[in-house]
């Protein structure tokens, strides 16, 4: 457990207030493809990373995401003071901050930028530009032109949201995704951008040794679902990023959790176990009640040995209701792999009892390492998460005042809402495509299940303003709170999200490596 | 009885479902506020709420509606929800022996956070299961009297004395608080609505920390 799991909220040492605006990534335009090339070939800094080791565990992968942060933070203070702001257009592109990476701001921050394109000056990555292009923006494919665009192409595209809105025929979302419909809005551009991004995944797996930080960095706008399943499974560290090793690795952990299943599933009738298999048990139905697949009984049993086998090996929290929740995205990504058409009715028993067999493990395992890092959310008394809803609630109440003093003169407490924003991961405030969508970023990012959860929980909560201002009695508001209305969302708006949060978590967070494990 | 509107009330006052899981709260707690039944319906998690405006003697009660999960684990956290309820409805599955073997422990925990003057009624609830029935009716009646409590079996189901539940319980509570059985300050749910001159106490009911 978290010896340490206070969240270090604020900056310890914080630059000058109001002095990083960036312009909300997901609202920019595409890149030009023209110039993405350019940055392609230009030379990382050097500061970057000088760990050669590859992290060949979960935890070896852990500890070398934090110090490469951590080295790149302080990195950034010095680069930005040096630069002189320009009016030249790439300034208006938005590139989030990452260990790699360095923040191209608008011209508007009063801060100095990094190097630009036009100027040829090394840059640390490229196509990460892309990362929040892909889910939102016009489809016009031009590159903004002058520092005062960057606003106007916000407002724009706010435009383009409230149209899409306002249009008569909304087309049916499947509940998850098929890579035909992650947008509502499907223009040709788009296509041709999401080729380029999936050609880039690609080539980054086909490497002997996946490039992991380059592979994060292009996951935090998305994983185009051909390759999500092996991204996740190498994010989560349960694949080895050295090719050669990986189907060792996966035999061995997949033999391990079938012998776990030999060792343990048959307890589940044991005096000392009744309670908590009987509790899985009445769960599992109610898990995902109006998706076909998972009423079938073979896919429930999957579950219910995954949950069994984690609960008692587990003891510190056992089962506790919303972990059930957690399963489902790993195993419709890993089921994904092998199905055409919509995952939600797809016939579990048709596939090969192999395959059932290996998507199984590898839920359990990718399940496993997720919970590691939010263990505490479940142990007695839940602390894990009640830190978390006092964080939220202080981070609102910084950035948000009027949505504050509105909760407290309601008397809605933030528990009442948050509790299960939290326990589910925002599982049960959002469409299951959203859901894979978010958690793309999730494992982007180093501690992101537990860390930038939290910013994501406050991007989502004040994204409501509007409608939780217009809500003047505790009734009214607290009912608001617990029905938002998401079931037509998607990646734009995930996408909007994920920025907002982004941006949340740069002006507030202290460095991640203080948020130890 | 007629749906009272949202606009006006005279009372407001907090009312727990409480029990063991799977034994159908919260499809009581639709099938008296919106008078549906679901099916589909998944585990609550942590507590959902629910409202539905009554008249009582020509008094409009706004019923507010705690749903918390059954799960042992999430005891710590909805603990708090207890604080400024007024009435609980503690609710086993008559299918179910040991749901209502459970009860007792149930009791304990309600008494522990809730008000002492708080209206309890014992709900054997999925009636329409009869047929498969574990817990006999007048174990349960005997038990409820022994302790003080109200007694019912329904069915969310079939919606079989759902709202005669309810209403027993909201009756009984506004029962105690017209005869001044009790003083301002202990059954601090009530409220009384934006009519009154009593703002004071309103703060009190939404109070639900």
């Amino acid at each position: 457990m978290a010896t340490d799991n206070r969240i270090h909220f604020w900056r310890r040492n914080p630059k000058v207030p109001g002095s990083l605006q960036p312009v909300y990534g997901a609202q920019h335009p595409p890149l030009d493809p023209r110039r993405h090339r350019l940055l392609k070939d230009a030379p990382k800094v050097s500061s970057v990373n000088t760990k050669s080791k590859k992290p060949s565990t979960f935890h070896e992968f852990a500890r070398s995401t934090n110090d490469a942060w951590d080295i790149d933070d302080e990195e950034d203070d010095s680069v930005f003071s040096l630069k002189q702001l320009s009016s030249s257009p790439v300034q208006s592109q938005y590139m989030p901050q990452t260990p790699r990476l360095k923040i191209i701001k608008t011209p508007e921050d009063t801060e100095p930028l990094p190097p630009s394109l036009d100027r040829q000056e090394p840059i640390s990555t490229n196509p990460s530009q892309e990362r929040l292009d892909i889910e939102r923006g016009p489809a016009n494919g031009r590159v903004v032109k002058s520092s005062s665009d960057a606003q106007l192409n916000v407002n724009a595209a706010r435009n383009t949201l409230q149209k899409q809105q306002s249009l008569p025929v909304r087309p049916i979302i499947p509940l998850v995704a098929r890579i035909s419909d992650q947008n509502a809005s499907g223009a040709p551009l788009m296509m041709v951008r999401e080729k380029t991004r999936l050609d880039k995944f690609k080539q980054l797996l086909a490497s002997p040794n996946t490039d992991l930080e380059e592979l994060r960095k292009h996951s935090w706008s998305g994983i185009p679902r051909e390759v999500r399943p092996v991204t996740w499974r190498l994010l989560s560290g349960y694949l080895p990023a050295n090719r050669e090793r990986r189907d060792l690795v996966l035999q061995r952990k997949r033999e391990e959790y079938f012998g776990f299943i030999e060792q343990y599933y048959h307890s589940r009738t044991d005096e000392n176990h009744r309670d908590t298999y009987r509790q899985i048990h009445i769960d599992i139905p109610r898990t995902n009640p109006l998706i076909p697949l998972f009423q079938q009984p073979l896919v429930q049993e999957v579950f219910e040995r995954i949950l069994f086998i984690w609960a008692i090996r587990h003891p510190a929290s056992g089962y506790v209701q919303g972990i059930n929740d957690l399963v489902t995205p790993f195993f419709v990504v890993f089921l994904s792999e092998f199905v055409e058409e919509d995952v939600e009715n797809f016939e579990m028993a048709s596939l090969p009892l192999d395959t059932q067999r290996n998507i199984e493990a590898d839920s359990f395992w990718c399940m496993s390492k997720l919970l590691d890092g939010i263990q505490d959310n479940y142990t007695f008394a839940q602390p894990g998460i009640q830190i978390k809803v006092k964080a939220l609630e202080e981070l609102v109440s910084r950035i948000d005042e009027d949505v504050h003093v509105h909760f407290q003169k309601c008397e809605v407490e933030y528990l009442q809402f948050a509790f299960r924003w939290m326990n589910n991961l925002l599982m049960r405030e959002l469409p299951l495509r959203c859901t894979i969508r978010l958690w793309d970023t999730y494992q982007a990012e180093s501690e992101g299940f537990s860390h930038f959860h939290l910013y994501v929980c406050s991007a989502f909560l004040i994204k409501w303003r509007k409608e939780i201002l217009s809500m003047v009695d505790f009734q009214s508001l607290l009912m608001l709170l617990q029905n938002l209305p998401t079931i037509h969302w998607g990646n734009e708006e995930v996408g909007l999200l994920l920025a907002e949060a982004y941006r949340l978590k740069y002006m507030f967070a202290d460095a991640p490596s203080h948020y130890k494990r | 009885v007629n749906m009272g509107t949202d606009l006006a009330y005279n009372f407001v006052f907090k009312v727990v479902l409480i029990g063991e899981s799977g034994v159908g709260k919260s499809n009581l707690l639709s099938r008296f506020t919106k008078n549906e039944f679901n099916h589909d319906s998944r585990t609550t998690i942590g507590v959902e709420f629910s409202t539905r405006s009554i008249q009582v003697d020509s008094i409009t009660i706004k019923a507010q509606i705690w749903d918390t999960a059954g799960l042992e684990r999430y005891r710590a956290i909805t603990s708090a929800y207890y604080r400024g309820a007024v009435g609980a409805l503690l609710v086993y599955d008559i299918t179910k022996h040991l749901t209502y073997e459970n009860v007792e422990r149930w009791l304990k925990e309600l008494y522990h956070h809730a008000d002492p003057h708080i209206v309890v009624m014992l709900v054997g609830n999925k009636s329409d299961l009869a047929n498969v029935r574990t817990v006999p009716t007048e174990e349960a009646r005997d038990f409820a009297e022994a302790k003080g409590l109200l007694f019912m079996e329904t069915s969310a189901l079939e919606s079989t004395n759902v709202e005669s539940a309810f209403l027993e319980v909201l009756t009984a509570i506004h029962k105690k608080v017209a005869s001044k059985e009790v003083t301002r300050g202990s059954i601090s749910a009530v409220t009384l609505g934006p009519s009154s001159e009593f703002n004071e106490e309103k703060r009190s009911c939404c109070n639900s920390s």
